[in-house]
């Protein structure tokens, strides 16, 4: 028992290494792809009603991107490096095969920094107001652009495409039928959507919480009302996406809709288990069972056949733990829906009440750090999901990753990194936003906006 | 030219740029901080703000392509680079991590010019040159054993204790705080700050006569590690003696204060000259003894497909670069300080 606590494990440490960054990374980076899009709609309806109030959103939006923008890029590369540092075995493949998009990605980050740095430092450099909303269209592409060449990477590890596999090991390439995998559309629309579904969240949520403050300036009400009728929107193109995600995983990666949904054995007229805990013999305990739901979600009919874990591979299954981290996600999404929902109605039948309602504020603001747990859950699912595979039927997670000592040491050091980086950067968001609110800048600047909500 | 040398020539490219602004980039924290100290950071702070602040992001990119497009064009280089410099890699990254986001606090967020930011915004400026220069130490072979069964091992030790290696971060230093310098002085003379230009020219005058002897003294440690390499770049003696040449043009300018965008880019060829001579001379190796251009090159349609993508990847990067060139570098009225957010 001693040996086995004490062996070190480079594989074990890799993996929760690149985890930990990721998990760190992918808030900024969701942050990063969903932002620009939502300061260019504030920007845009300033344009379009002539309200200065937007122009000032989009101001103040942009000047705390930047922070996340920051901790974004240095977090980026050192996920870029450490892919190397950690699984040199699996980049010399991925070198070989999947390098395009990779490629791809830094134009379209290059292309972004140069226009977010042009943006930032040109508000009232030109006489028409549209010159400067057509800086950020360059910023809002790439950022997206760059969200979709990491997917598209991420799609082919799950899915290899436009590649010959001769006794295991690649041989014949196609660089650009790699990128078109099969997981590709439903892994990109949803990374997108569900970025922008986040801001759209989170920037409603630090609206909704000046108004709970009792800060009822008309301000944080058109910036509540921007963002929720945004969320909404993205809300239901992320539900059609995830179903389609569904489909996609019957057809290409049975073995992880199998996992995730504990179907044991192929059948058709499958049903969907909501919940439940899995006792030491794999029998369901306290699940609810939805008869053909399975069969409907895999496939679209009631009576289609949804292969099961019996004819995978004992070696090849993915861990069973992963209906709970899809049911969790599942559950958030449903949080969320009824908070966006409430909204809506409320918008819908009393018009000026809702941005008095407490309890609405108060769903608004837990709607954010919701959003954020699940794009951490989807992604946590959809990793271990497709283990033991790192490059699915083509190299194991254990045979990607680096024989380096000390890679246990480089978790600790990175660790304190990311807790001082957060730290830090709550920090200083906080401070900007308190030390400037939104009524004091417009009393200052004696912004006049309209009185249209 | 092969299409293995093309690709080389264009990441050797990528790192050139890196090179140069990131040089800036970092002796423009070590100058800040270092003014702080002598209480000239009033004089020097304004341009050195007002260049940084809408180029920061742009730097760190030059240095994502170069890492991504070398594994693109040249995949072994993952696996034996990646296994070796775990740890100085690790080190390098969370220097830059610190230095990226703590740059955007201060500069962006309520607490300005706190002494910590900027002591983390100095000191990173040069460890960073330090650390990126030994993977340079390391192309040249010596510090890196494979063993039979392809188990490749990085010998910490050998390096630390290599004139060679210490050579070579001597000059990394130099060579940023001079570049950096000289830089400072042109934007200053084009802001038209005589204050900011006297002291960076000082700075200037005062690192270029530490390059020129840390770039001989390099010379020479590579006779001792690796005289191939040494027999080579002998073979490439003109280039040297062309930088040479350049760098003496560029000092001139700074020392009769004329033509200061020309002193420049003649530092910038001076160092051009210097780095494409060193990497002609470095090929057909990526890591002597271990990896050639040639054996350990991708896939041709691989490579296609990378040189097509980066080629219309410039045809979008140029005119944008251009843009952010114009205006901020070459509009008078922005680099006066004449211009409003």
């Amino acid at each position: 028992m001693h040996t086995l606590l004490s062996s070190y494990d480079p594989v074990m440490y890799s993996r929760i290494l690149t985890g930990l960054t990721l998990a760190f990374h992918i808030i900024f980076a969701t942050i990063g792809v969903g932002v620009p899009l939502m300061i260019g709609l504030a920007e845009w309806m300033g344009i379009r009603r002539n309200d200065e109030h937007y122009m000032l959103m989009a101001r103040r939006w942009a000047r705390g991107f930047v922070i996340t923008v920051a901790v974004g890029v240095v977090t980026g590369t050192a996920i870029g490096l450490q892919l190397s540092l950690l699984w040199p075995s699996f980049m010399r493949v991925a070198g070989q095969s999947i390098a395009l998009p990779l490629f791809m990605e830094t134009f379209a980050f290059f292309f972004e920094a140069i226009f977010l740095g042009i943006y930032l430092y040109t508000w009232d450099r030109f006489k028409k107001k549209t010159t400067h909303l057509w800086l950020l269209i360059p910023v809002v592409i790439g950022s997206s652009a760059s969200a979709a060449f990491i997917t598209i990477v991420n799609a082919f590890m799950n899915a290899p495409a436009g590649v010959t596999v001769k006794d295991g090991k690649i041989i014949d390439i196609s660089p650009f039928g790699a990128m078109l995998s099969p997981a590709m559309p439903t892994k990109v629309s949803h990374v997108l959507v569900t970025a922008y579904l986040t801001c759209a969240f989170v920037l409603a949520a630090i609206s909704a919480w000046s108004l709970l403050k009792g800060r009822n300036h008309i301000y944080y009400k058109k910036a509540l009302k921007l963002t929720m009728v945004a969320s909404c929107v993205f809300l239901l193109a992320s539900a059609v996406i995830g179903d389609l995600s569904g489909k996609f995983l019957a057809k290409y990666q049975p073995e992880k809709l199998a996992a995730m949904e504990w179907h044991f054995d192929t059948t058709t007229e499958a049903p969907l288990v909501l919940g439940g805990i899995l006792t030491d013999n794999n029998e369901i305990k306290y699940g609810l069972k939805i008869p053909y739901a399975l069969s409907i979600l895999a496939h679209g009919l009631p009576h289609a056949e949804v292969t099961g874990l019996n004819d995978i591979p004992a070696d090849e299954q993915p861990p069973l733990y992963i209906h709970y981290l899809f049911d969790l996600k599942m559950g958030f999404v449903a949080l969320m829906v009824l908070i966006a929902g409430s909204f809506m109605v409320l918008l819908w039948r009393r018009r000026e009440r809702v941005f008095e309602n407490k309890w609405i504020l108060r769903g608004i603001i837990l709607a954010a750090p919701l959003a954020m747990m699940t794009i951490e859950h989807g992604w946590i699912f959809s990793e271990v999901g497709r283990q033991p595979w790192l490059l699915r039927g083509i190299m194991r997670t254990s045979e990607g990753a680096t024989v380096s000592d000390h890679v246990d040491t480089m978790l600790y050091v990175f660790a304190a990194l990311y807790v001082v980086l957060a730290f830090s950067s709550v920090t200083v968001l906080i401070r900007m936003f308190r030390s400037n609110r939104a009524e004091d800048e417009i009393a200052a600047k004696g912004i006049e906006g309209g009185s249209e909500l | 030219m092969s299409i293995e040398v093309l690709g080389i020539t264009v990441l050797w490219t990528f790192l050139f740029g890196y090179l140069i602004i990131a040089s800036i980039d970092f002796g423009a924290g070590f100058f800040s901080y270092y003014s702080t100290i002598t209480g000239k950071r009033h004089l020097i702070n304004n341009i050195i703000e007002r260049y940084l602040s809408p180029v920061w992001e742009v730097t760190n990119v030059f240095l994502v392509f170069f890492f991504v497009g070398i594994v693109g064009f040249f995949p072994d280089t993952a696996y034996y680079y990646g296994t070796a410099l775990l740890v100085p890699g690790s080190i390098a990254v969370i220097l830059l991590a610190l230095r990226g986001s703590y740059y955007a606090f201060n500069t962006y967020g309520v607490n300005k010019n706190n002494r910590f930011y900027m002591l983390l915004y100095g000191a990173s400026g040069l460890l960073i040159p330090a650390a990126l220069s030994t993977v340079m130490t390391i192309s040249e072979g010596g510090y890196i054993e494979v063993n039979n069964a392809g188990k490749v091992t990085f010998l910490v030790r050998k390096l630390f204790t290599s004139t060679y290696s210490w050579s070579v971060v001597l000059l990394a230093l130099v060579s940023v705080l001079y570049i950096s310098a000289m830089f400072l002085s042109y934007y200053a003379d084009r802001a038209n700050d005589r204050g900011a230009f006297e002291v960076v020219r000082k700075y200037a005058l005062a690192w270029s006569g530490p390059t020129i002897l840390c770039s001989l003294l390099v010379f020479f440690a590579i006779r001792g590690h690796n005289a191939e390499h040494f027999d080579r770049m002998t073979a490439h003696a003109p280039l040297f003696v062309l930088s040479f040449a350049c760098f003496l043009v560029a000092l001139y300018h700074v020392w009769t204060r004329k033509r200061l965008g020309l002193s420049f880019i003649f530092v910038m060829l001076q160092f051009g000259f210097a780095f494409y001579g060193y990497g002609s001379a470095h090929l057909p190796y990526i890591l002597y003894p271990y990896l050639t251009i040639h054996d350990n090159f991708t896939s041709q349609p691989m490579a296609i497909a990378l040189v097509s993508v980066f080629i219309l990847g410039l045809l979008l990067l140029i005119p944008s670069l251009y843009l952010l060139l114009r205006l901020f570098l070459f509009d008078t009225k922005y680099v006066q300080g004449k211009r409003g957010k």
